[in-house]
């Protein structure tokens, strides 16, 4: 096809030509241009569907704002539906394809819903999908989601880079656009740090797209020279096609840089999209306006547009939507779009002007008193019909309607932290309130300085207000200065099938419905219509929405109010947002010292946490996961077994009151410890719940190790630290996390003892008498290592726990394992863990569930009385303490060969199965391979007295029902004698 | 949001975790004789003010100082940022 609408001049590089494709067709563009106005130039004016009734749409505005004109963009994994061919700049080998049709854009079958609009009315889905509610999610919302189109996504992995970035500044100017520039060079020579972003890829706003003069310069040289000398000073950062999408707290604002999206793919190692946290002390919102449309009868068809748009596809892109042109207008800018495309060489059949009064011209016809009711054209528009003054009806031929019913401030970020927009009588339209988020100033055309003189003035005060400059380092030039001349008219009386929300296909008469049906709040009339919630947030169509609720209600449009601007300000990648959090990047992985060694033993990982931990460790022939967990506890019961538990929480705790602090965030006692002993301790929360448990070894009478389990670390940490400076200020006391600096094992088994002493230097005693159970003591292993040794047992076996610096944990590891090779030492994972802590009984994460108490875990006579801990004195509530209160106890199936399921839970022996004769519920469950049947932990009612009794464990949800027995829950050596050999 | 430090100057609230009513520092004496109370009162009853707010905040991502932070919950304005030691030591906490 050829560039049959191109005129002369505009900012595009003719040099050059850029070549794409719409729906498969070949085309041909140059840099400068978006994919509209390449549209627009190459003859096509139809470029999509509407989402409801599947009528025929071209474009509406030339900016962000755009409604109609959605289009997915290129192919493969880089599919991007929902793109704006208004901000989508051209480049070469760009693919893309229309949208929400079903067979081609020009013959879309489902244009059949147009023929069906009487009944697809607003709330028609709320009204009609009702019943049967079974239909809903198989047929009725398939068809629907179909038929109401959206683009569609590829379905493969995002195959870009998005990244974030903070940047600090003095000044942030939101738009380069007059005011926007004007202030960045007031602030820029100041000498300011100076952050310019504008959406657009060429910095200059409206001046790009208008012809007036500043100064002896074109509006748009002069835009280029400014851009020239900002760009040359170090301390501004001019940000071109970066939206600044939402105002934060504390000056605080986001923002996103398209870095990629006018490439065909993203330069190699490059981000697509970077989204900026922006720090300011100050910022100027020079949003600019959007100029918004008048409703009439069919004012949807591809070739109707915004005036404004037409000058910038004229003047800016240099095309046109068709040869001949009508504009409708209620105010002065509209007759500027006529005159400058008289200028271009294109035919203006005429302007109708809804005013009586409205400016005369020589070049054009100005039809006065006039509206534009109804156009006609099947794909495009062919001609509009005009009601003159006196009341006949006038047919005009032509290809292009700009349409002009004002400007609306983009007022958006101002509404970000909840301020208001107020009304302005002489503009009719909302401007920005006072209560702007603090730091904010508005300037230009965003707070109703519409001329380019007014821009540029309060653009270069309010940056040198901002900075305290007591005189102006620029001198202001001469611009225009045209008064703002409007009469307030939204839509053409009588018309029904007109056009507000052209996205979400809403019309005047869908807003009279609403209204009729008692939706009268503006957030209703929103959700009912759907006006003002599509994509594009209603930028060109909430206002025709609020006027004419308001006239229906007989209220003014201020009374009506707006919906709330929330950000962003335009659609915005989930991909960006999430950065570079994604996949196995979403959180970090963390690997124990001897992660290594263990992947080479081909260990199974399992994330605790952020942790890997090893699961099992398969050996050649094991074909299940439990014939490994079965052997790797068999082998530590019966000689001996090593397991990582690097990834315990480990805090030091020292100072002269470090006792005395253990003693208040655990609720049993620690003052009374002495040196080189360990204890297990149970901390509580305030309400008396249990929070997390582990160990206090005291290396020192100043100096204490806790250990926390390992998904609570952080939290028992903070928790500590509130303790020490919220309740205990002058408590001696410091404590810091070393979870990483120690890479830390447990050493179980009957010969655990025999195994650490061929590594423990000679000096150390750790024989039974010299280091008993739960001694602790600083040693030294291999020759001089510093180590930690604990006399601690979580299997219940003869059991050790000893730590090295991180940085040799990969040799202790291979060290134990090489030396303990007599002993047929065996490494175990997570599971053979838990299955030997569950035979002896031990509470874990399963029972210290956020929910029990230490009554609950069978440690209820553990919280001291005579001491002030965390928990202790509620704790004591009688709620916690009923006779009923559940026991952790031990199950047995009475069939050995039942399996005792984890969460199932336990009913009487006989009587009913429902909630109300709950018993309680298995909290950890796990075949025994000593005992050679299932075994589980319970919570169980009164559970301590009830030894020996037989329920009925239920899973009704899994039809599990089977007869367990309750037991003690230290089903393997219940005397302690292993732990103490 | 921005918090500014006592020690560190103004830091990004991301680098913060958040704990609630700064009235936590105020806990009771657990031989009063009404301590049972005085302890529900001290753990679940909380003023949810549309205003200004005394909260603790903790510097998890910085120095692991405690803060009391005066936010107001309407505006996000923060008007004062002290360590909660000192607020502690000030409301006759010691050891």
């Amino acid at each position: 096809m050829t560039q049959v609408n191109r005129l002369q001049g505009g900012q595009i590089d003719r040099s050059q030509s850029l070549s794409f494709t719409f729906d498969g067709k070949r085309m041909t563009g140059h840099p400068g241009d978006t994919l509209a106005s390449a549209l627009l130039a190459n003859g096509v004016r139809l470029m999509g569907r509407s989402f409801k009734y599947h009528r025929p749409r071209g474009v509406l505005t030339a900016g962000s704002e755009e409604p109609n004109a959605i289009v997915e963009l290129r192919e493969g994994a880089r599919q991007e539906p929902n793109t704006r061919a208004t901000t989508a700049e051209l480049f070469d080998g760009l693919v893309a394809r229309s949208q929400n049709r079903l067979g081609s854009l020009r013959f879309d079958l489902l244009a059949v819903n147009d023929r069906l609009s009487n009944f697809l009315t607003a709330g028609f889905y709320y009204k009609t999908f009702m019943w049967p509610a079974a239909f809903w999610e198989k047929i009725y919302e398939p068809i629907i989601r179909k038929a109401a189109g959206l683009g569609s996504l590829s379905l493969q992995d995002d195959p870009d880079v998005y990244d974030k970035g903070f940047l600090h500044c003095d000044l942030l100017i939101i738009g380069a656009g007059p005011s926007g520039l004007a202030a960045a060079l007031t602030a820029g020579r100041a000498g300011a740090d100076v952050i310019l972003c504008d959406e657009d890829f060429r910095i200059g706003g409206r001046l790009n797209s208008e012809t007036f003069a500043i100064g002896d310069a074109s509006g748009a040289d002069w835009a280029a020279a400014t851009l020239a000398e900002l760009s040359s000073l170090p301390n501004v950062r001019v940000m071109a096609r970066t939206t600044v999408i939402g105002a934060f707290d504390h000056g605080i604002y986001g923002a996103v840089e398209r870095t990629g999206d006018h490439l065909l793919a993203p330069k190699p190692g490059k981000p697509r999209q970077v989204l900026w946290r922006i720090y300011s002390k100050q910022a100027l919102l020079a949003a600019g306006a959007t100029e918004r449309p008048i409703a009439f009868e069919n004012n949807d068809r591809p070739g109707i547009m915004l005036a404004s748009a037409m000058r910038s596809y004229a003047n800016r892109f240099a095309t046109t939507a068709g040869a001949r042109s009508v504009i409708f207008t209620n105010n002065d800018d509209g007759h500027r779009t006529a005159a400058d495309l008289r200028a271009k060489g294109a035919q203006v059949a005429a302007v109708v002007d809804v005013r009586d009064n409205a400016p005369h011209s020589d070049d054009f016809e100005v039809i006065k008193g006039a509206q534009v009711i109804n156009s006609a054209g099947r794909l495009g528009l062919r001609s509009v019909t005009v009601r003159a003054a006196d009341g006949t009806i006038r047919r005009i031929n032509c290809e292009a309607l700009g349409v002009s019913g004002g400007w609306n401030p983009n007022v958006h970020l101002t509404c970000h932290m909840r301020g208001r927009p107020q009304w302005d009588n002489a503009l009719a339209a909302f401007v920005p309130g006072g209560d702007l988020p603090p730091g904010m100033q508005v300037i230009g055309a965003a707070q109703g300085d519409l001329s380019t003189a007014g821009a540029l003035r309060s653009g270069a005060q309010a940056a040198a207000q901002a900075l305290d400059l007591q005189t102006s380092p620029i001198d202001l030039p001469q611009a225009e200065d045209a008064p703002v001349n409007v009469t307030p008219f939204w839509y053409v009386q009588g018309a029904s099938r007109a056009w507000l929300d052209q996205q979400n296909d809403v019309t005047v008469k869908d807003v009279k419905l609403s209204h009729q049906e008692g939706f009268r709040s503006v957030e209703h009339l929103k959700r009912y219509t759907t006006l003002g919630m599509a994509t594009d947030q209603g930028k060109t169509s909430n206002m025709g929405g609020l006027a004419i609720m308001a006239e229906l209600a007989g209220k003014s449009i201020p009374e009506v109010g707006t919906t709330i601007f929330r950000p962003p300000y335009t659609p915005t990648a989930i991909g960006v947002l999430a950065g570079r959090h994604r996949g196995k990047h979403f959180h970090p992985t963390r690997l124990t010292p001897s992660h290594h060694w263990a992947k080479e033993q081909g260990a199974v990982f399992v994330e605790v946490g952020n942790w890997l931990r090893a699961q099992w460790f398969p050996q050649p022939g094991e074909t299940h996961w439990r014939q490994s967990v079965d052997r790797e506890v068999l082998a530590t019961r019966q000689s001996v077994g090593v397991c990582d538990v690097t990834t315990l929480g480990k805090i030091d705790v020292q100072g002269t009151d470090a006792a005395a602090f253990l003693n208040k965030v655990y609720c049993n006692g620690f003052a009374k410890l002495p040196v080189g002993k360990t204890r297990y301790g149970l901390m509580l929360r305030e309400d008396g719940i249990a929070m997390d448990d582990g160990t206090a070894a005291r290396l020192a009478e100043d100096h204490f190790v806790v250990t926390t389990t390992t998904a609570n670390a952080l939290g028992v940490y903070r928790h500590m630290e509130f303790v020490h400076q919220c309740l205990c200020p002058d408590m001696d006391v410091q404590m810091i996390s070393t979870t990483e600096a120690w890479a830390q094992y447990a050493v179980a088994g009957p010969n655990a003892r025999k195994l650490l002493q061929k590594i423990v230097d000679p000096a150390f005693d750790i024989s039974n008498e010299g280091f008993p159970f739960m001694a602790c003591g600083n040693i030294t292993v291999c020759g001089g290592l510093r180590a930690r040794l604990f006399r601690i047992s979580f299997s219940g076996e003869l059991a050790y726990e000893i730590a090295v610096p991180s940085m040799y944990g990969d040799a202790l590891i291979r060290r134990l394992m090489d030396a303990g090779k007599e002993y047929d030492v065996t490494p175990y994972g997570t599971e053979a863990l838990g299955v030997m802590r569950i035979e002896k009984g031990h509470a874990a994460g399963n029972e210290l569930n956020g929910t029990t108490t230490a009554l609950n875990l069978g440690m209820g006579r553990m919280v001291s009385t005579t001491k002030d801990s965390i928990g202790s004195v509620l704790s004591a509530r009688s709620g916690l303490n009923q006779s009923d209160a559940l026991n952790l106890v031990g199950l047995i199936p009475v069939n050995h060969a039942d399996a005792v399921p984890a969460g199932a839970h336990l009913m009487n022996a006989d009587g009913p199965v429902n909630a109300q004769h709950d018993q309680g519920y298995v909290t950890s469950a796990a075949f025994s391979p000593n005992l050679g049947h299932a075994i589980g932990l319970a919570l169980v009612k009164n559970g301590a007295a009830r030894m020996g009794e037989t329920l009925r464990l239920v899973s009704p949800l899994t039809g599990v029902e089977t007869r367990v027995t309750i037991a003690s829950a230290h089903f393997i050596d219940p005397k302690g004698d292993r732990l103490r050999a | 949001m921005l918090i500014n430090h006592p020690l560190l100057g103004p830091r990004d609230a991301a680098e913060f975790t958040y704990l609630g009513d700064a009235s936590l520092i105020d806990r009771p004496d657990w031989q009063a004789p009404d301590a049972a109370q005085a302890f529900v009162e001290y753990g679940y009853m909380r003023d949810n003010p549309a205003g200004w707010h005394r909260e603790l905040w903790f510097h998890e991502a910085g120095d692991r100082s405690w803060l009391v932070v005066t936010r107001n919950t309407l505006t996000h304005e923060i008007s004062n940022v002290e360590l909660a030691r000192d607020v502690a030591r000030a409301r006759g906490r010691s050891k």
